[in-house]
């Protein structure tokens, strides 16, 4: 018999640590979704790397499931010895724009680099929302935010095209406005190998929404349904009409040999080797 | 062609810690080049995939120890080899390893700091980082060889604690003894003694206490193990605001190693029941005490020596009892005084005790400089 689908067949009895109207749920909802479509009944094939920040809390401890809350930043190194060591597992990383291209920017090149066999899954609120919202690498230009009380004098990063640019072998952006995306998404990463990165645009009505003008998290998600557009609409704008827009969808889908493959190759040979 | 095989080898200490690590069981590397601890890391990526292990080079310290961390927690045993400037990098990590309950190995080669300072020479500056370096409350294993061989002996060494209390443990060697070639004997691999972690049985779910050193389990393992560098009950579960959670996790975890100082502390003496002077050392600066001792006999004077195995946590006992017999006590080292403090602090007053200190340029302190300060004193 078919048990049909509930968050809490995945989830510890525990209550949730996030603000009302927060995206996370949404990222939750859409991951284990995903993980019931393709037919896992619990999560005993994943382990879970997560940093410091709200998204991190995502999987940790809430998952019924190994997880490994690591420091801020550093859920992709340790999610590298993991997936080094068990390359049986699916290795399945959550962590905020400011955890993996703030403070943890290089190891994300690196891994996308590498193609480590990991899902990143960033969830880019555009803000560091767990301290009270100050600017982050993504935060838009001229954005007010605690740390830019005078509006953001620098320009955000386009993760997504930096792991493409890196070597990802999977790299995605869909917002919260896209939960059906999403989902597809998780699914198609978790059926590739390599690098794969999932950036989801994400609403924090607390600590960045109210100060840039939005009421609430449905105005915010709607803003992001209106201002969406496709990676061919995307082609026929300027970069300062592209500055307003969240270009959506799957920027890169790869087979590049992933790093398990590479390594495990010189270690079967050496090995072999070692023993004749 | 597995671990070493046993017989007499003349090896560079890197060499020896490296091939060390394999017997312990160290299946993954994770480094970055560091002048002079990268022969390290160039052995053991030569050698681990020899036995079916993985050694990478990760784009910083930071990520060197996390991969290790992450290993750690796949099953394996692991480590990383740095020096000055990557071991502070680390420091955070190596934080969150104790607080996590991580065995690991860090091997930190001394050089001249602070900061790039001298990069290709001998220095024992990092002693108290060793000890400090990180925030919070924590307490440290640190391991001091002084030769190629207990480059060899200390790094199998390093690897049982590590495991038996879960804990990071260092191996703070210095460019000398890390650089140096000496004979090295290796046993039989079936009279080494190897310490795996405990693991927990099915159905249990307390990694985290109440037991003084829990089980702990791997990932994929089906024990569901939530890992958090949050305070956290026996559960893995995150407490940020519990003032009781709290104290019973730290105190836990300090007191796994401060009520184990008898067993993890190892020094070697000479002569302590009978000097009038004696000497505390480690390290490189602890290869002179031999021949200081015995001139300093010849010269109608008794000498002894405690000789620091292990650097922390401290080995009071051994120096409590040296100061009930000797008047005097040296203490040399190439720093700007650590363990003297640490010395002063032990014997309470019972004994005068008095620096020997020399910094930059990788130059040692002689026998002769030591045997000075003996006569001086005397």
């Amino acid at each position: 018999m078919t048990e049909a689908f509930s968050v809490k067949m995945y989830l510890r009895d525990l209550k949730l640590p996030f603000c009302p109207g927060c995206g996370a749920y949404t990222v939750m909802h859409a991951f284990l979704r995903a993980v019931y479509e393709l037919g896992h009944r619990d999560l005993s094939e994943f382990v879970f790397c997560s940093g410091i920040g709200c998204s991190s809390w995502i999987p940790s401890p809430y998952f019924m499931a190994d997880s490994i809350h690591t420091l801020h930043g550093r859920s992709i190194p340790v999610a590298t010895g993991v997936k080094l060591m068990r390359p049986d597992l699916n290795v399945v990383v959550f962590g905020g724009d400011g955890d993996i291209v703030g403070i943890g920017l290089s190891h994300f090149i690196h891994a996308a680099r590498r193609n480590l066999d990991v899902l990143v899954i960033m969830v880019n609120n555009m803000v560091y929302g767990m301290t009270g919202g100050q600017v982050a690498p993504t935060t838009p230009f001229k954005s007010k935010t605690t740390t830019t009380p005078y509006g953001s004098f620098e320009y955000p990063l386009d993760a997504v095209k930096l792991a493409v640019a890196a070597g990802a072998n999977y790299a995605a952006r869909w917002t919260t406005a896209h939960p059906n995306e999403l989902k597809e998404a998780v699914k198609k990463a978790l059926k590739l190998q390599g690098f794969r990165f999932i950036e989801v645009v994400s609403q924090c009505p607390t600590a960045f929404g109210r100060r840039v003008g939005f009421r609430n998290a449905g105005e915010m998600i709607r803003w992001f349904k209106e201002n969406s557009i496709t990676l061919e609409e995307a082609k026929k704008l300027s970069e300062e009409e592209l500055a307003e827009k969240i270009v959506a969808g799957e920027f890169v889908q790869r087979h590049r040999p992933t790093l398990t493959e590479t390594i495990y190759t010189v270690v079967k040979e050496a090995l072999r080797n070692a023993e004749n | 062609m597995g671990s070493v095989k046993h017989g007499v080898y003349f090896w560079q200490g890197s060499v020896a810690c490296a091939e060390a690590a394999i017997l312990a069981g160290c299946r993954f590397f994770a480094g970055y080049p560091i002048t002079p601890a990268t022969e390290i890391a160039e052995h053991l990526s030569k050698r681990l995939p020899q036995v079916g292990g993985v050694a990478i080079q990760m784009e910083d310290e930071i990520a060197s120890i996390g991969a290790v961390i992450g290993a750690s927690w796949a099953g394996a045993k692991a480590m990383t080899a740095t020096s000055g400037p990557g071991f502070s990098l680390m420091q955070e990590s190596i934080g969150y390893a104790f607080m996590t309950e991580t065995p690991c190995v860090i091997v930190d080669v001394q050089r001249v700091g602070p900061s790039t300072g001298q990069a290709t020479k001998c220095a024992q500056g990092d002693v108290m980082q060793s000890r400090w370096g990180t925030h919070g409350d924590y307490s440290a294993i640190v391991l001091s060889p002084n030769s190629v061989q207990e480059m060899f002996d200390l790094t199998i060494r390093a690897f049982n604690l590590a495991e038996k209390y879960r804990t990071p443990v260092v191996l703070l060697s210095d460019e000398v003894v890390a650089h140096m070639r000496e004979k090295v004997v290796v046993p039989p691999v079936e009279k080494v003694e190897i310490l795996s972690r405990r693991k927990p049985k099915l159905g249990e779910r307390a990694f985290f206490g109440p037991d003084e050193v829990p089980p702990m389990p791997s990932v994929g393992e089906g024990f569901n193990v939530a890992v958090t560098g949050s305070t956290h009950d026996e559960f893995g579960i995150r407490f940020t605001a519990d003032p009781l959670v709290h104290r019973r996790l730290v105190e836990r975890l300090n007191g796994k190693i401060q009520n184990h100082v008898n067993e993890i502390a190892d020094v070697e003496v000479y002569n302590i029941e009978n000097c009038r002077v004696g000497i505390v050392a480690y390290g490189c600066t602890s290869r002179a005490v031999y021949d200081v001792v015995e001139e300093a006999e010849a010269k109608g004077v008794s000498a002894g020596y405690v000789r620091l195995k292990t650097l922390w946590p401290f080995p009071e006992e051994a120096i409590r009892k040296l100061a009930e017999t000797a008047s005097k006590i040296i203490v040399p080292e190439m720093n700007l005084r650590q363990i003297f403090y640490e010395v002063e602090r032990t014997v309470g007053g019972m004994a005068k005790v008095v620096p020997v200190n020399k910094i930059g340029g990788g130059e040692l302190i002689t026998p002769e400089e030591i045997l000075g300060k003996i006569l001086e004193e005397a």
